[in-house]
């Protein structure tokens, strides 16, 4: 958004049908794709100041600050693809690479490993915990999840599932690789780590169903999230985004668990893309209200 | 792509009309970050100048580039380690160009400086390695006394000349330079096993600096291009005082 677009139309509403001054700003993107149709709504930009913000689909055009006539500039945001696609692909990729691994299909490892399987129960566990995790995120993705933007730029697509399917792939290696190492303290590590885990994706999967009921179907509306009588809710009390909290502690559990250092990394490039957005929620929460629980922290409570 | 120039100036001008008015254009410098940025660059010209010098004293005394990299290995070691702080001012802001940007440029000095050139000794003596000192050296001095002289708002035409049109040469001389070492240090690199782990270990996890190295050369492919044409249209914004619209991506 820093750089000039190649596409910045100045367009005054003469030349269009007639606007009613109640319009929205969704229904002016209509009207606009019916003569420019390879511009649909989603990848459209109507701003006031070239340089200025994104006007959003709900703006009534007499509530914004023009006069008699109204001059909209435009900006192709590109090529658009539906957050729920992306979502989908990312985490089925993870799903079933770990599996090719997991059952040591051929090509992966040595010739004479094809096809069998360990005999560390550790091994069999983390496919376990992997493959209920990247479920439940798809089940999320159909049934529970909200999403404030219909779409993100096509190319977030190629970036997204590289992370995802390549750490995947990568972790997958080592931990059903025939020479994997089990954890130093055994049984107790393991028990231990996947208690965190369990722990942690209810968690998750608890702030998931809260948020979702902040926000009736169908409405963009925003509010500040609270506990419930769901005690994983509690975390609400001190951070603004106990989602990420729960993802984070579900990694570090599964890090315990396999005692695998790609897995450590892999949690550590989720927690440093989690804080960034955890801390991009929490400034846009203090901004819209004035009302903000003082004590949240974006992540960590008390500390990040 | 440890030979690449990177965007932005260190705190001075580098777009051509703005030459002027360049201190205030984007921030005010207090005098504090102004004095140690002047006293950085005019260190670092020092530093690569002492360099360049010491390498023409030693072929005109030896004739021959062996036992070249080993007699200034030391300063280079120091000079390069240096900038490092480079990342820093781009951090706290006391210069403009991105912590991304400053972090690939001299990461990938400090990769060809201390693990290939210190760490693989046999080939030290590759005349790949002078290639790409030279390379390296004339940018060094012209990009460093190029900030010297914005800092101290009195930039000489032919410097900014020189900071815009050596590249040209220098940079595909540099990029050769670095590959042809690298593909030097291949054998020495697989038969010694260095800088790996395999497994089975108790972090589960391996690494074979060889296939590394393999995929560090590769990534060449991409990169070098894309950083040789960004210096050229920044070249034409500067020399040439183009206008030029990016493409909206």
């Amino acid at each position: 958004m820093q750089r000039l677009g190649r596409s910045c139309v100045s367009w005054t509403s003469p030349r269009f049908p007639q606007v009613e001054p109640h319009a929205t700003i969704a229904e002016i993107k209509n009207l606009f794709t019916k003569s420019h149709p390879q511009w649909y709504p989603a990848r459209q930009s109507l701003r006031l100041d070239p340089k200025g913000k994104s006007l959003k689909d709900e703006d009534v055009l007499q509530k914004l600050p023009v006069g008699t006539t109204a001059t909209l500039y435009f900006r192709d945001l590109g090529a658009q693809i539906s957050w729920v696609t992306v979502f989908l692909t990312e985490y089925t990729g993870p799903l079933f690479i770990y599996l090719l691994f997991y059952f040591r299909v051929p090509f992966i490892y040595g010739h004479k490993y094809d096809f069998t399987s360990s005999r560390h129960t550790v091994v069999h566990l983390a496919c376990i915990c992997h493959s209920f995790h990247y479920v439940k995120r798809l089940l999320e993705t159909l049934f529970v999840h909200r999403f404030s933007h219909g779409t993100m730029p096509l190319r977030n697509i190629f970036k997204n599932c590289t992370y995802y399917w390549g750490f995947a792939a990568w972790m997958a290696y080592y931990i059903n690789h025939p020479l994997y190492t089990p954890p130093t303290y055994g049984a107790q590590q393991v028990k231990l780590a996947l208690a965190i885990f369990v722990i942690c994706q209810l968690g998750n999967f608890s702030i998931h169903m809260a948020l979702r009921d902040l926000r009736p179907a169908g409405s963009k509306t925003r509010k500040i999230p609270y506990p419930t009588k769901n005690p994983f809710t509690w975390l609400f009390l001190l951070v603004s985004c106990p989602n990420y909290t729960y993802e984070m502690g579900s990694w570090i559990g599964f890090a315990i668990m396999t005692q695998c250092l790609p897995v450590a990394l892999f949690s550590l490039a989720g927690f440093i893309q989690m804080t960034i957005w955890a801390k991009g929620k929490h400034r846009s929460y203090l901004k819209e209200f004035r009302d903000y629980p003082p004590l949240r922290m974006p992540i960590i409570p008390f500390l990040l | 792509m440890a030979f690449s120039e990177e965007d932005g100036s260190n705190g001075g001008a580098s777009e051509a009309s703005e030459e002027r008015e360049a201190p205030g254009r984007r921030r005010r410098l207090g005098w504090a970050a102004t004095a140690w940025l002047t006293f950085y660059n005019i260190a670092m010209t020092a530093g690569w100048l002492v360099l360049a010098i010491t390498m023409v004293r030693f072929y005109m005394e030896k004739g021959t580039h062996k036992g070249l990299y080993k007699s200034i290995q030391k300063t280079l070691k120091f000079f390069q380690t240096f900038a490092l702080l480079e990342i820093v001012h781009c951090l706290i802001g006391i210069v403009p160009t991105s912590v991304l940007v400053a972090g690939v440029q001299v990461s990938s000095r400090i990769f060809m400086v201390w693990l290939i050139t210190h760490s693989i000794k046999p080939i030290q003596n590759e005349e790949s390695v002078v290639l790409f000192l030279v390379a390296w050296t004339v940018t060094e001095i012209t990009r460093y006394s190029f900030y010297t002289f914005s800092l101290l708002n009195h930039l000489p035409y032919f410097i900014k000349w020189a900071r815009y049109n050596f590249f040209i040469i220098l940079y595909p001389v540099g990029v050769a330079g670095e590959l042809l070492t690298i593909y030097a240090a291949l054998p020495h690199v697989k038969k010694s096993g260095m800088y790996s782990i395999r497994l089975p270990n108790k972090y589960n996890i391996s690494f074979d600096y060889y296939y590394f190295l393999l995929i560090t050369m590769a990534s060449y492919i991409p990169l070098f291009p894309q950083l040789y044409f960004y210096m050229l249209r920044q070249r034409r914004k500067v020399l040439h005082g183009e206008v030029i619209v990016e493409k909206d991506d």
